[in-house]
């Protein structure tokens, strides 16, 4: 990852879809860039003032058919571009199914990245080779921007709310990770190292001791899963009052919610993901579920971002039949 | 030395301080501006010599990071709130409109040298800010970190470009009204330079996008003094909100800035060809159509800020379309020269610059467009080289092809040609060698405003280092020749470029009153070539 070279390296599935698609674009670019500049060289040059010119250029006023040949073409074109540019963006905006989810929190001036597993990483992130990888992303301040060039993936992490990028990493190797929204001091400092490893030494890594541990977050035992911190967070924090068992008087039953659609008493609807998670437990005045009374006091300040994805992680594994 | 004539011109018609600072004459308050933003972009490029300083090595052991930080942010305000916004408006806007529709001033005088004091004051509260030390935010003032985390002067500089847009916005209105209401008999629409054409639709932008950026500015400024939640989720704000406000404007101001200068490569073009335009009308509507859709694309700015995939489309697709009047004008100027009868005098060497970086520029701009790919390219230097193709490139190109263009009429003097051409072609080589490499640097990964970097993007950085000490020779060449040519240039005739257009009918420098008599327009723009009795 530190050699002089005039084009990245490829080392996802969407990285040869990208460089595919800006291949077509410089080839397209250049025909045209080309064609400009030929024709600029060709006419200054046969059309140039010679010695003993009358210096009167030709009366010409323009061509219809000419203007409406180089509007058209040049918007076809476009549009392809266009089509093509989309499309791509469309399999980088849904990650499939199967994929692998990491939390990722940014910082001023650091990666927080952790594993459903429990492994917790500053500043490096550990995945296996050929496995869809889902980040969900946020941020503790202000505006980051998670990118990985070898991958050709980026997305901010926006404070207040959750981003989601995936990448399935095609080679086994060492990339840059870095900070691309400008987020002060060190923001040239805030890169980091993705780590591609064989699928049986990331299981061999994934349950290797731990190396980073935070005791000002709500992680203090970085072996645990964040599963089992949530739920641990759902006790301590009262969660279990109101929300424990089956539907109760004063709140909702969380078991089955993930995934499901929520009628709120105001008309409106959404569905329950982690968004929906978030904003229930920040601001849960915001969307009361029809039937219920908005009595759920708010946690905003109370739960750190990483606390908060260890709680709606505990929320996601309530499966329909518990309690 | 040769001696002016004793004829009475708007520099000879008062004399001493007073005559300039309480003048109604547009072209003194042109020459004003004229004076003001050449400071401002000396003060900007040097901010831009010490970015590619630091730049040289991968570590960043030049300056501090707050400092690097400082630069960037100053650089990039400096240059385009008080150089590139009102350059070829202000300076030659103010000076040519009446000219070239046969007036005797603009519509409200008083007005536009209110809008002149009103950038000098919000240029103070901005020099002042940056005395004081300087703001480290970008020049998008990006939230929640301007709002909350920056240490550094967000308000005074806020303050400083909230004044400053007003002059924008006091230029833009008296531009329209004039265009509307004081043309020479006879000068019908669609008989107007494609330079005033080009200016409306600049002015429109003006008008309707700077009161955007203006309230955008004082929210910022209120949320960091007051602490009224707008931006800021841990007050309960949208930081995205910011996002969508600050590119309403600032996407339609890459227009302001580039369009003045396409007017300009029309008048050149035209007249070192000896041809009439190609395509008048095309060229003249496309300015207002790029006008109406700059308003529309601003979130192609956001493709990676999480805004929905669906507005993602929309905003691309706009995108895409607004790149075909770009295009259209590009081909028609290529065909503009098809059987003229060309010569290569300074300004055209800068005209014939503007169409390869602009061309450039432009195209570049499609693969930002595309969402695929922006995402990969979305704030590395691939952008930073792309938007110096086109407001370097290409406006700047063209304010100095309009200065060279311009300049026997508005001081009366022609300067060194043969320094000139050297200039042209330090610049647009010393240009290409500074950016091009940075679209490399950009595909490659490197993040803009990085003050260290790894090590393998070195020697892209060197190469655009030694191309902006060359680029820099470029621009220091004039400084130098332009201002001998005001005591020691040879005099101008009033038409030394045998131009078509009514500015040229009148002496250079011009009279107070710009014409004797009110002239009486009979044909359409770029009657070439000109009949003998035009040539004065």
């Amino acid at each position: 990852m530190s050699s002089f070279s005039l084009f990245p390296e490829s080392a996802s599935t969407i990285s040869g879809q990208v460089d595919a698609l800006f291949f077509f674009m410089v080839g397209t670019s250049l025909f045209f860039g080309l064609l400009v500049a030929i024709l600029v060289i060709y006419m200054a040059i046969r059309y140039r003032r010679r010695a003993g010119d009358t210096g009167a250029g030709a009366e010409i006023h323009g061509n219809l058919q000419l203007e409406i040949a180089w509007s058209i073409v040049p918007f076809v074109i476009a549009m392809v571009m266009f089509y093509w540019g989309a499309s791509v963006y469309m399999t980088m905006a849904r990650p499939p199914d199967d994929a692998h989810e990491i939390f990722v929190v940014g910082k001023q001036w650091m990666w927080k990245l952790q594993h459903l597993e429990g492994r917790r990483e500053i500043n490096e992130l550990h995945v296996p080779v050929n496995q869809p990888i889902k980040l969900t992303m946020t941020s503790e301040d202000v505006i980051h921007s998670f990118y990985v060039p070898a991958f050709r993936i980026k997305a901010d992490a926006v404070p207040g709310r959750y981003s989601t990028a995936w990448f399935e990493a095609t080679k086994v190797g060492t990339y840059h990770l870095f900070c691309a929204e400008y987020c002060g001091t060190e923001h040239s400092q805030m890169i980091g190292r993705i780590v591609v490893m064989e699928p049986n030494e990331f299981q061999d890594w994934l349950s290797g001791e731990t190396t980073v541990a935070d005791a000002g977050s709500a992680m203090v035992d970085a072996t645990r899963s964040p599963a089992e911190i949530g739920a641990e967070l759902f006790v301590a924090r009262g969660c279990t009052t109101c929300h424990q068992g089956a539907a109760g008087v004063m709140g909702p039953s969380l078991a089955g919610l993930y995934g499901r659609e929520r009628n709120f008493a105001d008309g409106r609807s959404a569905v329950a993901d982690e968004a929906y998670l978030r904003q229930s437990i920040l601001e849960p005045q915001s969307q009361i579920l029809d039937g219920y009374q908005p009595i759920m006091p708010t946690f905003k300040g109370q739960i750190d971002e990483e606390g908060l994805l260890a709680l709606i992680q505990y929320i996601k594994t309530l499966e329909p039949n518990e309690g | 030395m040769e001696t002016a004539p004793k004829r009475t011109n708007y520099l000879n018609a008062d004399y001493g301080i007073r005559s300039w600072l309480l003048t109604l004459d547009h072209k003194r308050i042109g020459i004003l501006y004229l004076i003001s933003i050449t400071l401002m972009f000396l003060l900007g490029s040097l901010f831009a010599v010490l970015i590619r300083l630091e730049l040289l090595t991968p570590a960043g052991d030049f300056v501090q990071a707050d400092t690097y930080n400082k630069l960037f942010t100053m650089h990039g305000i400096v240059m385009i709130f008080f150089f590139l916004v009102p350059s070829i408006p202000a300076v030659l806007g103010n000076f040519l409109l009446p000219l070239m529709i046969g007036a005797r001033d603009l519509a409200f005088p008083r007005l536009n040298l209110m809008s002149w004091y009103v950038y000098m004051v919000g240029g103070i509260f901005t020099l002042w800010a940056i005395i004081t030390g300087g703001v480290d935010t970008g020049w998008t003032f990006y939230t929640p970190y301007s709002t909350t985390a920056s240490h550094s002067n967000v308000l005074m500089t806020a303050v400083g470009i909230f004044i400053t847009g007003f002059s924008s916005i006091l230029t833009g209105l008296n531009f329209i009204v004039t265009i509307h209401t004081m043309r020479a008999p006879g000068l019908t629409w669609f008989r107007l330079p494609l330079f005033v054409w080009a200016h409306y639709a600049t002015s429109l932008i003006m008008i309707l996008g700077t009161p955007v950026v203006a309230i955008t500015i004082f929210l910022v400024g209120i949320e960091r003094a007051f602490g009224l939640g707008i931006f800021d989720p841990a007050l309960g704000g949208d930081p995205i909100l910011f996002q969508h406000l600050f590119w309403f404007y600032s996407h339609p101001a890459v227009y302001i800035m580039i369009l003045p200068s396409m007017g300009v490569i029309s008048e050149i073009i035209t007249c070192f060809a000896r041809k009439r335009i190609f395509g008048y009308e095309f060229i003249a509507v496309s300015s207002l159509a790029i006008a109406v859709f700059g308003f529309l694309v601003w979130g192609h700015h956001m493709f990676t800020s999480s805004q929905s995939v669906y507005a993602a489309m929309i905003f691309s697709i706009l995108s895409f379309a607004v790149a075909i009047p770009s295009a259209v004008k590009v081909f028609n100027w290529t065909a503009t020269l098809y059987k003229g009868s060309i010569s290569f005098e300074a300004p055209m060497l800068f005209a014939m610059g503007f169409i390869g970086l602009f061309t450039i520029g432009g195209l570049t701009g499609l693969f930002l467009a595309s969402l695929g790919l922006d995402v990969h390219v979305h704030d590395t230097y691939f952008v930073v080289a792309h938007f110096h193709y086109i407001m370097v490139g290409g406006a700047l190109m063209g304010y100095l092809g309009a200065i060279h263009f311009w300049w026997p009429k508005m001081t009366g003097r022609m300067y060194s040609e043969w320094a000139a051409k050297v200039s042209a072609v330090l610049v647009f080589v010393g240009f290409n060698l500074t950016f091009f490499p940075q679209f490399v640097l950009g595909y490659l990964g490197m993040p803009r405003r990085y003050h260290a970097y790894p090590d393998e993007f070195q020697v892209l950085n060197v190469m655009s280092t030694t191309g902006a000490s060359i680029l820099g020779l470029g621009y220091l060449v004039p400084l130098c020749y332009l201002t001998w040519s005001l005591w020691r240039g040879p005099l101008a005739s009033a038409n030394p470029w045998k131009a078509a257009g009514l500015e040229w009918t009148t002496p250079s420098p011009p009279p107070t009153e710009n014409f004797e008599t009110t002239p009486v327009v009979e044909e359409e723009a770029y009657t070439y070539p000109l009949k003998e009795a035009e040539v004065v």
